[in-house]
């Protein structure tokens, strides 16, 4: 009670280069940072998974079993396993430590866009372009999923779970969350092809990218817009969005070769990060600090807010 | 016999009686010792241990081991860690069994020793006699109770404390002498009466010599036991008697062989005279096997005093006692009957005063002779049949039958019944599609046929059964001259004039009833040849637009689903049983209607209009792992719950736009499952049928030369722009402005490119389609919807009328300004074109020009309106417009847009010249490059007064808003629809 509370620092961008890992896996599809931000998952397109150190950048493990390009990866919460979908068709799940493959599962009809973790790793939710939504069991034996969502009508390119809610962005334009609580499902209809889906971090706000090169902020509950981020190009690729640790960003990739990073309220562009020439692929916010990853060709960038990356 | 069966009543029977025994059967061969298994409630086996070891069950079901089974316990010390000591306590070798009530150590919830009354202990003491029985010593007890420490429960320690003495009662202190005298006084005592006790009369004896001033404590009173029932043992039941056990007297008795009542059984009556035979403990608990039927004492000595000498038991008073003598035999079972009574009554029960009253059973009644369980009704006569029957005489025979039959006249048979009449007696639903083959013809060839016949049999030979609700009387009346406004009204007039019957009329609205009867008045009417058949018949509370959809949908269901001869449909029988069902299963989330939602995304209208919310149900697996409650406990639902939908309903016939939107869904996102990521980027890119790529990329080309002129982004010029401006007080923010501009000029450029598509096509037809999704947008119910040309013109010109008479003094002043500018305008957008020449044409056209898009001569003629001061600022920037985008056009005149079917004219030549000055426009579009910036600029004004307009318009506005969403391929899908509809 002596001590006032410290002053709010003003929201960092991250935007000094602090390392460039080169993954050696051709081109990176996706990377994302682990459930505490100390390790990172890069997903190549020679069929591997890497694990890597974010702060030393060196390279822990790689998971070797996927039959085409890994697509999409996430950590479990207590970094024992990791899943990993593919375009062949598959999810597997890995166990960390021995690099083992635990569980192999087929079903989607389809390449696999984006797997998810649970709250608590006992269900691996993954979407594939065959329009689907499968939630399979870590728990049982069963290689069958425990449920199938097959309400979207084109290919499910993204998916992320919060707590009791799953948000799935699909290519027929809509974005849909599933309350398992209520047991209702609202669809937001957003026109065109969705590329990204995001939570914000207070679980209020969904974040959504599309093929119109627009980022649109709405309110959870009603379905309202309460920003749109614009200026960035997204045309053709599956590229991903997402927002910064303390909600107080919007970032999304860009084709042509920048981050862009919006001011949340103001929706005013307050970054834009020259990564390269290329594409860039693939972008994870670190869970606590103001760090980000990005994916482009081969290589995976870490960037801070200062030179030093003690942010 | 009959005294048998008497005595028969006496008896009261227990347990299940044995199998009668029957004749034929072969003598049962007696199971085997080994094979007479005991099982448990659970099934299963019981292995009898022996009367000293427990019964049944020893240890944890006959292990020994404990629930947690046998597991060695890995030797783990150390210093700082001692071993733990296991302690096994008894009870962890006990199974439930052993815990039960009958068990060795039973478990119930009692009160604690210390709060309860001594008396209470009763599980304790049957605990610690059972213990003391299996001791060595029987009565080792004894002993034990005697170095027990003194426990007094919490009560008598109380009452200690406030001076309770043993032996004493409790209450206040009284003189003897009062008490003395009241139990004098009370004669009669109500309710329990103290129990006298010895003691009483030595203590009055004594009462003398009390003094006066001395007071007493009152006596003590033993108070009357009420002990509950607990447990589910059959009444008179006692468990083991400790005391008995202990009591026990060894003396050997009489053994009576032949005694019908076994010793158990007298104890159950509480006989008294037979006291217990043998010590150790008695009861129906203990040591008795289910294989015997008492607990024999085996190890006792015998005697033959014990035993009886003579067959049966002593005589009775004649010597006819067992032989056959039925009548004394009963008198004495009388007797007997409550002598054997008394004393065996149960404990709390009496006696009853009175028998039990008899039951009378009364036989059933006695059937007439000629009696048969069938029932004939009396045939009746069909009034309605008999055509040639005057109407006195019919309602006499109706009234002579009994019936007061109004619409349904009695049936004659079932052989005579139809179909729908069946249907209506039996309450089934009548059958969707077609009902004659008639209704598949073409509608010349109906004509023809109907003609022929209407020539052929006069009207009134008709003889067939009328169905409810259908009056159908003969039309003498004569066709009239129809008012030339519709002509498929005509034609439903002439389709349905003189034609009587309708016994299969296809209901295509019954899903709802009111329409339906509304559909059928009018059907009638046009039966009648009643010229405003259908002005009659709807229903006047709606409002103008209901009306005006209803009818346009009741001539089209009259025309498409005309009468059939009865001749022809009679030759048809309808199946008797739907074979699939008419509906089909569909996921609910496929309700939607995608153009609103689309729509609402151009304007940026998130929220309600883009939402929609259905019921999901998560696997329960599901919930389980997300730890969270099922929402819908008990649901077999997995998923969106499906529902039914019509395969056909009529307005699959009716609404062939709609359907055909459907078919074909002009957004290729929604249309295929085919994913965005295989094509390449360019292909992406250059993917024309994208709605919104086409739009962005018309908006594009729109804005490139405005971007060159304004490096800077839009965003920051925006604000000062329209600060400038002056505004309405209650305009939308800024930032929107730029948003809506680049919507507005993404609409314009949609527009061009599907008119280029459509320069093949008659344009009369773009513009009724316009107008006719004017009318149709507004309906949240698409699937009523129903585009007949004539129809919808009447519909958009009520719709004028509508707007005429509120926002007249919007467009009141441009009106006049804007037509002269039209005329003098040179080319433009088509869009801009037609907006604003149907804008100077009259207040009306404006009113439907803005419904179809919203444009900038709308905007700027609206904007004029609204701040008059400005007037002369907004006209010119309406002219300017002109001039950059009004094609030369041939001065519209008012009266022709007014004059009905003609009114389609001018929007031809708009369109055409419009098509044509596309090309001109791109040449010039560098030369008046500087104009357009200033037109843009006006753009932003103008567009936030309309939005400010809006606001204040009301009902008028948010049609604007709604209908200015239209996209126009879905027009030209209507457009389409509605040429090959008119084809077919």
């Amino acid at each position: 009670m002596a001590f006032p509370q410290p002053r709010p620092q003003a929201p960092q961008i991250p935007q000094h280069l602090l390392r460039t890992i080169d993954c050696q896996q051709g081109a990176v599809r996706a990377v994302r940072f682990n459930i505490d931000g100390n390790y990172l998952l890069s997903c190549g397109s020679d069929k591997s998974l890497k694990l890597w150190s974010t702060s030393r950048g060196t390279l822990l493990k790689t998971y070797s079993g996927h039959g085409y390009e890994v697509l999409d990866a996430d950590g479990s919460y207590d970094n024992s396993q990791i899943c990993s979908c593919s375009s062949d068709k598959t999810v597997i799940l890995w166990d960390v430590a021995t690099g083992q493959v635990t569980r192999k599962l087929r079903g989607h009809a389809g390449k696999v866009n984006c797997v998810q973790f649970n709250e608590e790793a006992t269900v691996i939710l993954s979407g594939s372009i065959d329009g689907t939504v499968r939630c399979w069991d870590t728990r049982s034996r069963r290689y069958e999923p425990i449920q199938v969502l097959d309400e979207a009508r084109d290919g499910i390119s993204s998916l992320k779970v919060a707590q009791h809610e799953l948000l799935t962005g699909s290519v027929d334009g809509r974005v849909r969350r599933y309350d398992l609580r209520m047991g209702q499902l609202h669809v937001d209809f957003i026109s065109s092809p969705i590329t990204c889906v995001c939570f914000s971090q207070d679980g209020q706000c969904t974040l959504s990218s599309s093929l119109d090169s627009t980022l649109r902020l709405l309110d959870k509950s009603t379905g309202e817009m309460l920003g749109e981020y614009t200026g960035h190009k997204m045309k053709g690729y599956k590229l991903d969005c997402c927002l910064s640790s303390k909600d107080t960003h919007v970032l999304s990739c860009s084709e042509d070769g920048h981050v862009y990073c919006w001011d949340l309220v103001e929706g005013s562009l307050s970054l834009k990060l020259p990564v390269g020439k290329a594409v860039v692929q693939s972008l994870s916010f670190h869970p606590t600090e103001t760090r980000l990853l990005t994916a482009m060709e081969g290589r995976v960038q870490v960037w801070g807010a200062d030179e030093k990356g003690s942010a | 016999m009959a005294s048998d069966s008497d005595s028969d009543e006496d008896f009261v029977t227990y347990g299940t009686p044995l199998e009668p025994l029957e004749e034929d059967e072969p003598l049962k061969k007696p199971v085997p010792l080994h094979d007479q298994t005991v099982k448990d409630e659970k099934g299963r086996y019981k292995r009898f241990h022996g009367a000293f070891t427990g019964g049944f069950s020893a240890g944890y079901f006959n292990t020994v081991g404990s629930k947690e089974g046998w597991a060695p316990s890995a030797f783990v010390s150390s210093r700082q860690q001692k071993a733990e000591k296991h302690h096994a306590r008894p009870e962890d070798f006990m199974d439930e069994e052993d815990f039960s009530e009958h068990g060795i150590a039973p478990r119930e919830i009692t009160t604690s020793q210390e709060f309860s009354s001594s008396r209470r202990d009763e599980a304790g003491e049957k605990a610690r006699a059972i213990s003391a029985q299996a001791a060595l010593i029987p009565g080792d007890t004894l002993l034990e109770e005697l170095i027990a420490p003194a426990r007094s429960s919490i009560g008598v320690e109380l009452l200690m404390k406030m001076g309770w003495k043993e032996g004493q009662g409790v209450g206040p202190r009284v003189k003897r002498k009062a008490r003395r005298q009241q139990m004098d006084g009370g004669g009669k005592v109500y309710g329990c009466t103290l129990p006298p006790a010895g003691s009483e009369e030595s203590e009055d004896d004594d009462e003398e010599f009390a003094p006066e001033n001395v007071t007493f404590a009152p006596k003590d009173v033993t108070p009357v036991d009420f002990n509950p029932r607990l447990g589910v043992q059959g009444l008179g039941y006692r468990g083991l008697d400790p005391s008995l056990a202990l009591l026990g007297h060894g003396t050997a008795e009489h053994i009576d062989l032949f005694k019908p009542q076994s010793e158990t059984r007298n104890r159950l009556f509480g006989d008294t005279k037979s006291s217990s035979r043998r010590g150790g403990v008695v009861g129906q608990a203990f040591g008795v096997g289910a294989l015997e039927d008492d607990d024999e004492d085996v190890y006792h000595r015998d005697s033959m005093s014990r035993y009886d000498t003579i067959l049966g038991e002593e005589e009775p008073g004649d010597s006819l006692y067992g032989w056959t003598a039925p009548q004394q035999y009963t008198k004495k079972k009388v007797r007997s009957k409550d002598a054997s009574y008394l004393g065996k009554i149960l404990e709390g029960f009496t006696l009853a005063q009175k028998p039990l009253e008899e039951k009378t059973i009364f036989p059933p009644p006695c059937l007439p002779r000629d009696y048969r369980p069938v029932h004939h009704f009396r045939p009746s006569v069909d009034v309605s049949h008999l055509s040639g029957v005057s109407p006195a005489l019919a309602e006499a025979l109706r009234v002579s039958k009994g019936h007061m039959v109004k619409e349904e006249p009695q049936q004659a048979g079932r052989h005579q019944l139809d179909s729908g009449q069946r249907r209506a007696l039996l309450g089934e639903d009548t059958l969707q599609g077609p009902s004659s083959v008639m209704e598949l013809l073409r509608p010349e060839d109906r004509q023809r046929l109907l003609s022929f016949r209407n020539s052929s049999n006069p009207p009134s030979a008709k003889t067939s059964t009328p169905v409810s609700g259908h009056a159908s009387q003969t039309s003498g009346k004569s066709a009239q001259v129809l008012p030339a406004s519709s002509g498929l009204q005509q034609e439903a007039l002439a389709a349905w004039r003189g034609i009587q019957t309708s016994s299969q009329t296809f209901k295509p609205f019954e899903k709802n009833p009111s329409k339906q009867a509304r559909y059928e008045l009018y059907l009638s009417r046009l039966k009648q040849g009643d010229n405003d058949a259908l002005e009659q018949s709807l229903d006047p509370g709606m409002t103008e637009w209901e009306r005006s959809r209803e009818r346009e949908e009741f001539v089209r269901a009259s025309i498409l689903y005309r009468p059939t001869s009865s001749s022809l449909s009679s030759r048809f029988t309808r199946a008797k049983d739907q074979e699939d069902d008419d509906s089909v299963e569909v996921s609910q989330d496929q309700e939607g209607d995608l153009d609103d939602k689309q729509s609402a995304v151009k304007m940026k209208m998130f929220g309600k209009l883009t939402r929609e919310t259905f019921e999901w149900y998560p696997d329960k697996l599901l919930c389980k792992r997300f730890n969270v409650p099922d929402p819908y406990p008990g649901s077999g639902i997995v998923g969106l719950p499906k529902v039914k939908r019509d395969k056909f309903s009529v307005f699959n016939f009716l609404t062939v736009t709609e359907s055909r939107e459907a078919a074909a869904p002009p957004k290729p996102p929604e249309s295929g499952k085919k994913s965005r990521w295989d094509v390449s980027e360019q292909k992406v890119e250059k993917k024309k049928e994208d709605p919104l790529g086409e739009l962005l990329s018309a908006a594009r080309n729109q804005t490139e030369t405005k971007v060159e002129h304004t490096p800077t982004p839009a965003l920051p010029a925006l604000p000062a722009s329209i600060s400038s401006s002056d505004q309405a007080p209650g305009s939308k923010p800024e930032i929107k402005s730029s948003e809506q501009q680049s919507s507005e000029q993404k609409k314009e450029g949609d527009e061009e490119e599907e008119e280029e598509e459509e320069e093949s096509r008659p344009p009369m037809d773009l513009f009724k389609a316009i107008f006719a999704s004017s009318s149709d947008e507004k309906s949240s119910s698409s699937s009523e919807g129903e585009s007949s040309d004539e129809e919808e013109e009447k519909v958009t010109k009520e719709d004028e009328g509508k707007v005429d008479s509120e926002p007249l003094n919007l467009f009141s002043i441009p009106s006049s300004s804007s037509a002269t500018t039209t005329s003098s305008s040179a080319t433009t957008t088509s869009s801009s074109a037609t907006a604003s020449s149907s804008a100077t044409a009259s207040s009306s056209a404006t009113a439907s020009s803005s419904a179809t898009t919203s444009s900038s001569a709308t905007a700027s003629s609206s904007a004029t309106a609204s701040s008059s001061h400005q007037a002369a600022v907004s006209t010119q920037a309406s002219e300017q417009e002109e001039e950059e985008f009004g094609p030369k056009l041939p001065p519209p005149s008012a009266a022709l847009i007014r004059g009905g079917a003609a009114s389609m004219c001018p929007p031809i030549k708009e369109v055409k010249t419009g098509k044509k000055s596309k090309e001109k426009k791109h040449k010039k579009k560098k030369h008046y490059k500087h104009k357009k910036e200033k037109k843009k600029k006006k753009h932003k004004k103008h567009k936030h007064k309309e939005a400010a307009e809006e606001e204040q318009g009301g009902g008028a506005g948010e049609q604007e808003g709604e209908d200015g969403q239209v996209s126009t391929d879905e027009l030209l899908k209507r457009l389409k629809s509605i040429r090959s509809h008119q084809m077919w």
